[in-house]
């Protein structure tokens, strides 16, 4: 690999920030400077816990490859995504940049509601890093580009959420850096704008630039990259083809995904309790299984029970209970119940689900409530063939739909 | 597939580089980067290099400022020069009609509208800059460029306003046939004293509201207080000889009260007054500047 042939050259990156404590935390100055008065070593050294967003990087990427970046919530891909744009600095380590970057970090960030199209083009220009003659060359393009010829002089706030998304990216898609950084951008607008974006991006990177592009959605990174990394925990634990890398990603999400709780030692605080929780997510979208298997520790006799699931996705939102009928009862004689348990689940979109579980003798009597014990991911889209990404604000459950009956 | 067999850690040594391998830069006769990133400690120099690159920027936002101000007012504009003049009215009332102060031949509104020329250049750049990256929070966690865009982009706005309110009292002068002095070419002299303070404690101040929002709240109150312990709504003259020491230690008295003695014939201060200002005033742009540079990089981690 020769020297001119690499975009991006990143050596033993580090970013760790200092967390305090939550007692020591200190939101105004007077309990600041309270705290440094009381302990005055501790308030120049470093209290707290160091904790490593990124640790130790180290990475080329060549000009004109398309780079997929995947890994958990946490795993450290936007803060490896902000030392490249520079909106934060690294801990430790070195990037060498050959040529501008811009990132689609979000969209529209500056836009104004008040101004109008044009005003916030030149705004969000500026912003983004061009100067007023490349905005007054690009400007045309940039019109055409977001199809809103007519609403120029309308104050943005009068756009529709579709015009203005449109409008935001086209000015963002304009830029012509060397190396494009998109996070997740392309998860708004309707379909025939993805299309066009998805394009934009295959143009850009047709052109000899670099893009690195953020996804959860495994078949965009799959269609559109040709390397993937995998961040976890803030390390780079794989680097290679896209295909290869997915199939990494997949396999290790399944292995990580947490598909056992064990009660920790200490225990059954109740008369009836979970001792061990497992599923597997078994079959493929859009008929997927959820196995669960459960152990539960009776101390002495009880009254019957039943037990629910619940599903929630990865903000916890609840999206589904699943509670076996609930007669006969299990019967809670002292000792520890086996019982395996198979739920059906709608087809989801890719993500990562927690399941919380609960068992009790009337639906107002709980025994033993395990809040997210158990976690699944799934990594296939619910629709064969769709390439353009599940966006979480449509929802997360995806019905089996047909056209023409 | 939903979950693989796949779970190859062999598979992360693909590509992989270590830690060791030189940058390409390093090597000879390779094209020299178009950035490197490393951690920074410590002063930063202020890179003014780069300030100018982003220079439509610092426009931009300005203009930007400017066409929001008065959107949805019905007067507009017109705000620029009504609320000096309603401060100015309310303070020849209290002090020139009820407590009866002197301003020598000058009428009252004309000497106090002069005063708060100067005061609101100082106040509305120290207030607005203070709030400035707060205001922005979403633009620092967002996207790079100087972020002394931001305080320099007020005090742009700033200057704007200065320039109606310094018409109006021109228009003021000609009501009241008051002669300016040949001393108004020193003005921009005055001016610049005058921004060096307020944008040296200005920026201070806003990099300490990034962790420290009390800051916001405290800084009302201080200018408030600065406003009556400055000559800005009656003369040092009138100040009893025994208190005026207190007022030397303001370094707002000389430029305000010179600001005044150019524009109105008033007396002029001390030269040594005006130069301990003017020190103090460079000293403090330096100070602010520079700890600003300093707190700049972790801004967007906090804010």
């Amino acid at each position: 690999m020769s020297s001119s042939d690499i975009a991006i050259a990143v050596r033993g990156l580090s970013k760790s920030y200092r967390i305090a404590h939550e007692k020591e935390q200190h939101s105004t100055l007077a309990e600041s400077l309270l705290h440094a008065i009381r302990n005055p070593r501790a308030a120049f050294g470093n209290t707290g816990e160091t904790f490593f967003a990124l640790k130790g990087i180290s990475l080329n990427i060549r000009k004109g490859e398309v780079v997929g970046i995947v890994g958990a919530n946490g795993a450290g891909k936007s803060t490896l995504l902000k030392i490249l744009t520079r909106i934060t600095g690294p801990t430790a380590g070195r990037v060498d940049l050959y040529g501008r970057v811009a990132s689609l970090l979000e969209v529209g960030t500056g836009f104004h509601p008040e101004l109008t199209g044009r005003e916030n083009i030149f705004l969000n220009g500026a912003i983004l890093g061009m100067t007023r003659t490349e905005v007054r060359q690009k400007f045309d393009e940039i019109v055409n580009f977001a199809g809103v010829e007519r609403f120029l002089d309308t104050p943005v706030k009068r756009f529709s959420s579709g015009m203005y998304v449109r409008l935001a990216f086209a000015v963002a898609a304009h830029l012509e850096p060397e190396i494009l950084i998109v996070d997740e951008v392309l998860a708004v607008g309707d379909a025939e704008f993805q299309d066009k974006c998805l394009d934009r991006m295959q143009v850009v990177s047709g052109h000899g630039r670099t893009v690195l592009f953020v996804s959860h959605n495994m078949a965009a990174i799959r269609s559109l990259c040709g390397t993937v990394i995998v961040l976890d925990h803030g390390r780079m634990i794989f680097s290679g083809p896209a295909a290869e890398g997915a199939a990494f990603y997949a396999g290790r999400s399944a292995a990580m995904r947490g598909n056992t709780w064990c009660r920790p030692a200490g225990g059954s605080p109740s008369r009836v309790g979970f001792e061990r929780v497992e599923i597997s997510l078994e079959g493929s979208q859009p008929a997927m299984t959820l196995d669960c298997t459960m152990a539960i520790r009776c101390l002495e006799q009880s009254e019957d029970v039943f037990v629910a699931m619940d599903i929630r996705d990865d903000s916890q939102a609840p999206l589904m209970q699943a509670m076996p009928v609930p007669r006969p009862f299990l019967k809670m004689t002292p000792g520890l119940h086996q019982l395996a348990m198979r739920i059906e689940l709608p087809p989801l979109t890719p993500g990562r689900y927690l399941a919380d579980v609960w068992v009790g003798s009337h639906h107002t009597i709980t025994n033993d409530y395990i809040k997210s014990a158990v976690a699944f991911e799934v990594s296939a889209g619910p629709v064969a063939g769709r390439t353009f990404p599940y966006p979480p604000e449509h929802g997360r459950i995806m019905p089996v739909t047909r056209l023409g009956v | 597939m939903i979950h693989s067999e796949i779970d190859r850690p062999g598979a992360v040594q693909r590509s992989a580089i270590s830690e060791d391998e030189p940058f390409p830069t390093d090597l000879p006769g390779a094209e020299q980067p178009w950035l490197s990133i490393m951690p920074e400690f410590g002063w930063a120099p202020l890179n003014l290099r780069e300030l100018w690159q982003y220079r439509d920027l610092l426009f931009t936002l300005i203009s930007r400022d400017l066409k929001l101000r008065y959107k949805q007012t019905v007067l507009g504009v017109a705000w620029v020069v009504i609320q000096p003049l309603l401060a100015a009215g309310v303070f020849s009332f209290v002090f020139g009609t009820v407590a009866k102060f002197s301003s020598g031949k000058i009428p009252y509104l004309v000497f106090s509208y002069a005063g708060l020329l100067g005061w609101n250049l100082f106040s509305g750049i120290l207030t607005r800059i203070t709030g400035s990256l707060v205001a922005n929070s979403h633009l620092i966690a967002k996207v790079f460029f100087p972020r002394l865009i931001l305080p320099l982009s007020s005090v742009g706005s700033v200057l704007v306003d200065f320039a109606v309110a310094a018409a109006m009292m021109g228009v003021l002068m000609g009501i009241y046939h008051v002669q300016p002095t040949p001393m108004l070419a020193l003005l921009p002299v005055w001016m610049a004293m005058l921004m060096a303070i307020s944008l040296g404690a200005g920026l201070i101040a806003a990099a300490m509201t990034v962790s420290y929002r009390d800051v916001q709240y405290i800084m009302p109150v201080l200018t408030q207080i600065l406003l009556y312990a400055s000559p800005v709504a009656y003369g040092v003259s009138q100040v009893p000889a025994k208190y005026r020491w207190v007022y030397e230690l303001n370094p707002l008295t000389p430029p305000l009260e010179a600001m005044r003695a150019s524009l109105l014939g008033t007396a002029m201060p001390e030269a040594g007054a005006l130069g301990i200002s003017t020190a103090l005033g460079a000293f403090l742009l330096l100070v602010g500047l520079y700890s600003f540079k300093r707190m700049e990089r972790k801004f967007a981690d906090v804010i």
